[in-house]
């Protein structure tokens, strides 16, 4: 009999306006990995918030090893070893490694001086234990995502936690990165821990979970074992009813040549480029994280300048400075980073969308507040978008809903060419579909679309061409019944020895597993 | 940028620093003691009776008024708050140890004096917890309610010690080294071991840094920001004492835009305005900076509006320097 560890009974939040859980139940066993899915704003952070101190809900009761708990603040739940891993890092970037471990429990004297070396030494034994290839002294900022990931969950070590909490871990780690982190958490499973996991990925969830609860509009929809289901029922659950179909692809024929990259170079990230992609079609664009296609992307938009080559758009030969030329010409870049992407938070979504683009909603610079509405109303429907209303500040949205409107904003600047980061980073399944169902809907417009992607079965589903990318090399180009996984798979790992950049090792093993794994 | 380094560090690309430009990059962090040395050259040149023993003592001394303003400065800005209001807090000390000294004894007036200060400070900071405004509003409407006090107290006009000795009690000197210099370099010192060494200051870049996590790690934020306030109104208040010791005078204009003069030392020293990062010894070279900055060109008998321009203009130097170079830091 497994021992449970947390259970929550009939919680119910309310923020004002919204019922973000109603009467939910959960229970976290010791030693299980136990998903929580739904779609954006279903109410999973906020549970979670809960669990972990952040909200006091407003009905429902909390019992910790049997014993009923009433958290006032996120320190009384990490009293009792009960620790959230946020959906948005909440580290101090200026801090050291152990100074972000301890945060709030530094050991002192009784002066209050800090006694470094046994703070130096008990976190060098977490991140040991952990397998961390860094020292507690760095300072966090100069860490990368994966690496400050590492530093939250060596908290976990630190205050012996029973329940850790991990809110899409992975939305900005690359493929060994994630291995690395999924490693730890099986470390964390076997030592006992109660582990919830929330993620997007189906393919994560399969991976690494042993039981799913699903929530739905703030409603729990029932909890099961994940190897008694399947992606369509976990699905079903999760939007109450079968999606009709997963990809969109565009139908029309494909027009003008709208970009030419010829020779495209820059050291260090990229080398020897060369594609076209014309009006009506979309081009995937595909590679392991890492592989040099947002490099190449920043730097056709202008963010970066290339050390030699040319860029050709719309018939002319552009070498833009800054993005802000590139958008003047009628390019959109919907970045991959999108929690930086400057959303006002602050503000509501109607000036949220339209900021970027006022002069196409406004006469002789008053705001059209209804062609605002209109677009708002537009999108808001078209991306499912979760929100009491255009006003709402999007400080309350949840993080996927968040996320849409980044991609409202840039969707609605009509360009001729628009390059989309990993468009369905951190989407729901749900939602996804209607992302791919837009981006065909442009091209079919007559706008070229460029989609850089690492989920294979999305490349291949919104594509009608294909280029896959390795070490900053292209290696490859598919297009009709040459879009294969396996095809795709086996371009990006027959990489020359004497590309750009080296690939790190662990990038190697992944290839060689994708290859094994290969259907 | 720091985000696309670290990536394309997973990806093995090399971003390894040039010897060269890791040299840059430290000169570049430790800027303020270049300016300080470059500073100091200027003015040895240009003029004979810069660089002489005498001045160099006078010039210390008289960068401790405003190094210990800077010192609370740079507590309260790491923090991400700003303390407007120090230079009326150091009027205000400076005339309550002036004026009190006839009436209640020379330490009984010292010890209220530093008590105005202490008290100032706690007032800032509980209205800032209390009210969740802006430390900028707070302090700007203390620093006029407080040089109104000032004002009201000392009757509009300047008060004079009756009793000249108590001038002497800061005539003391360590070889070349007033006692006023030493009390603002020992309070460097120490403030500087309390934000690297103690739970107390190291909390300080943490509430700075991201107030929210530090919150849900269970520091008292708000505490934390009085009690930085209350050391900030202290220093002040010490500096006020020390003024009106080094003058036999209360001004009611005494330390009359000194706060700005305060911030923009700490600025200069690399404090970030947001909070943070900062560091107590680069304070001390930006007071140290502007010191030599105001004694070179007054000794060049520079008119007072050509100083004020380059005091702005090596300001906006240092911003577009920390802008630029960003020091690696993340934001
Ligand atoms: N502070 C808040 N104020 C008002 N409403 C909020 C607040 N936090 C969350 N909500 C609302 O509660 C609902 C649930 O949000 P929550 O963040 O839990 O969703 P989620 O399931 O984590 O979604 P995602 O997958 O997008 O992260 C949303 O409708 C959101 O708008
Ligand atoms: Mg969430």
């Amino acid at each position: 009999m497994t021992e449970v560890v947390l259970t929550a009974e009939r919680i119910t939040k309310t923020f004002t306006g919204v019922t973000a859980l109603n009467d939910v139940s959960f229970d976290i066993h010791a030693g299980e990995v136990h998903a929580l899915m739904g779609e954006n704003g279903a109410g999973k952070s906020t549970l979670m918030k809960v669990l972990s101190g952040v909200y006091h809900p407003n009905a429902g009761a909390i019992h910790h090893r049997g014993e009923l708990v009433n958290f006032t603040s996120p320190r009384d739940a990490r009293d009792r070893g009960i620790l959230l891993v946020h959906q948005e890092l909440s580290l101090s970037p200026e801090l050291s490694v152990a100074e972000n471990v301890y945060l709030g429990a530094w050991p002192t004297n009784r002066f209050g001086v800090l006694k470094k070396k046994e703070l130096h030494e008990k976190t060098q034994a977490a991140l040991d234990s952990l397998g961390c290839n860094f020292g507690p002294d760095v300072r966090v900022g100069t860490l990368s995502i994966a690496k400050q990931q590492m530093v939250e969950i060596a908290r976990v070590q630190a205050f012996n936690a029973n329940v850790v909490i991990f809110d899409e871990p992975t939305a900005s780690l690359t493929e060994s990165e994630k291995e690395q982190l999924f490693i730890a958490i099986r470390r964390l499973r076997e030592r006992g821990v109660g582990i919830v996991y929330i993620s997007h990925k189906m393919d994560e969830i399969f991976e690494i979970t042993d039981r799913i609860t699903v929530l739905r509009d703030g409603e729990l929809q029932g909890t099961v074992n994940t190897r008694d289901v399947d992606m369509a029922q976990i699905t079903r659950m999760m939007i109450g009813r079968d999606l009709d179909q997963f990809f969109h692809r565009a139908q029309g024929a494909a027009g003008r040549d709208v970009l030419e990259v010829r020779h495209l170079e820059k050291e260090g990230l990229f080398s020897d480029i060369n594609f076209k992609v014309r009006a009506g079609e979309v081009l995937g664009l595909y590679g392991l994280i890492g592989a040099g296609r947002s490099e190449v992307a920043e730097t056709i938009f202008g963010v970066r300048q290339p050390d030699s080559g040319q860029v050709i758009f719309d018939g002319e030969e552009v070498d833009f400075a800054s993005p802000k030329d590139a958008i003047e010409k009628g390019m959109a870049l919907v970045p991959e980073s999108r929690k930086e992407q400057g959303l006002i938070l602050g503000m509501g979504g109607r000036v949220n969308i339209t900021l970027p683009h006022l002069n196409l909603f406004s006469k002789m610079g008053i705001s059209d507040t209804k062609k605002e509405l209109e677009v708002f109303n537009y999108y808001r429907e078209q991306l499912e978008i979760k929100t009491t209303g255009p006003e709402q500040p999007l400080s309350d949205l949840s993080g996927g809903n968040q996320q849409k409107f980044v991609l409202a904003k840039w969707l609605c600047a009509d360009p001729k060419l628009i390059i989309l980061d990993e468009p369905t980073r951190g989407i729901d399944v749900g939602s996804k579909s209607s992302i791919h169902k837009i981006i065909a809907g442009l091209a079919e417009k007559g706008l070229a679309v460029i989609v850089i992607s690492s989920e294979m079965p999305e490349v291949i589903g919104v594509s009608n061409r294909i280029l896959a990318m390795a070490n900053g090399r292209l290696v490859g180009e598919f297009s009709g019944d040459d879009m294969t996984e396996e095809n795709l798979i086996n371009a990006v790992s027959e990489v020359p020895l004497e590309s750009a950049s080296q690939p790190s090792p662990d990038d190697k093993t992944k290839i060689h597993e994708l290859k094994r794994t290969a259907p | 940028m720091s985000k696309t380094i670290s990536s394309a560090g997973f990806q093995g690309v090399s971003v390894q620093p040039k010897p060269l430009r890791r040299t840059f990059m430290l000169l570049a962090e430790q800027h303020i003691w270049v300016f300080l040395g470059l500073s100091l050259l200027l003015f040895s040149l240009a003029s004979p009776y810069f660089l002489t023993l005498n001045n160099m003592s006078n010039l210390l001394t008289q960068a401790a008024f405003i190094g210990l303003l800077a010192i609370g400065m740079t507590l309260v800005m790491i923090n991400g708050e700003i303390d407007l209001s120090v230079g009326a807090t150091l009027a205000l000390a400076c005339a309550l140890a002036v004026g009190l000294q006839s009436s209640i004894g020379v330490w009984p007036a010292i010890f209220v004096a530093l008590c105005s200060g202490a008290v100032m400070g706690l007032i800032n900071g509980t209205l800032l917890a209390l009210s969740g405004m802006h430390s900028f509003i707070i302090t700007l409407g203390a620093l006029i309610g407080i040089r109104g006090i000032v004002f009201i107290y000392t009757g509009e006009s300047a008060l004079m010690v009756e009793d000249f000795s108590y001038t002497e009690i800061v005539e003391v000197y360590l070889g070349p080294v007033s006692l006023t210099a030493l009390i603002f370099l020992g309070f460097a010192a120490f403030f500087q071991w309390m934000l690297t060494c103690t739970k107390h200051g190291r909390e300080a870049f943490a509430v700075g840094d991201n107030a929210k996590s530090a919150h849900e790690a269970g520091i008292r934020v708000k505490r934390h920001k009085v009690i930085n306030f209350v050391l900030c109104g202290t220093l002040a208040a010490i500096a006020g004492v020390l003024l009106s010791m080094r003058l036999g005078t209360a001004e009611p204009n005494a330390g009359k835009i000194w706060e700005l003069w305060a911030i923009i030392a700490v600025v200069l020293g690399g404090t970030r305005l947001q909070g943070g990062w900062g560091s107590v010894w680069k304070t001390v070279g930006g007071v140290l900076t502007l010191a030599v900055l105001r004694n070179g060109l007054s000794l060049l008998n520079t008119p007072n509006y050509i100083e004020l321009m380059v005091m702005g203009a090596v300001l906006v130097l240092a911003l577009v320097i920390d802008k630029v170079l960003g020091f690696g830091h993340s934001k």
